[in-house]
């Protein structure tokens, strides 16, 4: 029988193919969050990658992952299914920036404004939405999160581990040397 | 303390009976014949976004695919796990260990008496009552959920690859 005392959490879901990424696919240091757009910790979290983003350059690749916590944030589904239509229009980055920079207006009406402002093709989005095409994604999503031992949001793992301490841009990039080769 | 740890498995998992609002208990005895997750935490209103019931809460969907039961217990009393469950939206009950206090948690090891909480403590009993995994996290640290899905799957065949998506 399992009966784990030193459990580490590792990611089981490898970043390839699927993922949103940023950076190259062959930086030495991979960062991995699990991030809920309605989560007010997660939007403290968004400059400090955007930080270590700038900080590490080409040797960091970052991709994020959606965990929304859909009982207590009501609007993160919905945001996450937006991030991944504007995905599918080549634009998933840019509305991902926008939602977490307007975290407090995350209507259906704000997600088509920010479309709108992307100039994404409307009608695919808002068909997209409305038939929830991105909910299995999104939901795979949460569940590889939950298998990998995400345990609330933000998670991050470095190079396939989670992150336990804190996660302000020095100690992040602390966590990227240590764990991989990488020089700020 | 718990430094003598927390119960192993094949134990069988200690009975209780306890309030989840000032009108209702909850007993283990209940849950005869399916699965039963046991989390101890150490107290409601946990200060960050994505406390571990919260994330238990949303995550019930997968336990109960195995048909098990999921309880939390902590110290508080029942109006502060009525006004936290409230508040967090949550689908499953909170056991209050508060009279006399932590009773429930001592009996599985995983009382803190120094701070006079209950250990982050874990336990998948199976539904003849028989603890079949356990787990104590650091205090500080949520232990997550996947421990827990391991453990329901290793108590039964594998559920249907049907099941991996989410039920409409």
């Amino acid at each position: 029988m399992v009966t784990g005392q030193s459990r580490v959490a590792r990611l089981v879901l490898p970043v390839d193919g699927r993922d949103h990424v940023r950076g190259p696919a062959d930086a030495p240091a991979t960062l991995v969050e699990y991030g809920d757009y309605e989560c007010s910790y997660c939007g403290l979290a968004h400059p400090i990658v955007e930080e270590v983003q700038r900080r590490l350059g080409r040797q960091l690749r970052f991709a994020f992952r959606h965990f929304p916590l859909a009982e207590i944030h009501p609007h993160a589904q919905p945001a996450a299914e937006a991030a991944e239509a504007a995905g599918a229009q080549g634009r998933f980055w840019e509305m991902h920036d926008l939602l977490y920079k307007n975290q407090h207006a995350l209507d259906d009406a704000d997600l088509l404004r920010y479309a709108q402002a992307l100039e994404l093709d409307l009608t695919r989005f808002v068909s997209e939405l409305a038939d929830r095409t991105w909910e299995t994604r999104v939901r795979e999503d949460f569940m590889s999160g939950v298998r990998s031992g995400v345990n609330g949001t933000p998670t991050f793992f470095v190079n396939g581990v989670r992150h336990d301490g804190p996660w302000d841009a020095d100690s992040l990039i602390e966590a990227l040397m240590a764990r991989a080769r990488v020089q700020v | 303390m718990a430094e003598t740890g927390i119960l192993k498995p094949a134990t069988p998992a200690p009975g209780f009976t306890l309030h989840t609002t000032p009108d209702q208990m909850v007993s283990l005895s209940d849950f005869r014949g399916q699965p039963v997750v046991l989390a101890f935490y150490p107290a409601d209103w946990s200060p960050i976004c994505g406390d571990q019931m919260t994330l238990y809460n949303e995550v019930l969907p997968e336990f109960r695919k195995h048909h098990a039961a999921l309880v939390g217990i902590s110290v508080d009393g029942v109006w502060c796990h009525g006004a936290f469950a409230a508040n967090r939206r949550l689908h499953f009950p909170l056991l209050a260990d508060f009279e006399p206090k932590g009773a429930v948690a001592r009996t599985y090891g995983a009382y803190r008496a120094k701070e006079g909480v209950s250990e982050r403590a874990l336990f998948v009993i199976d539904r003849d009552g028989v603890i079949r995994w356990s787990y104590l996290s650091p205090i500080g640290v949520n232990p997550g959920a996947d421990g827990i899905l391991e453990a329901l799957e290793s108590l039964e065949p594998a559920p249907s690859l049907a099941s991996t998506r989410r039920q409409a």
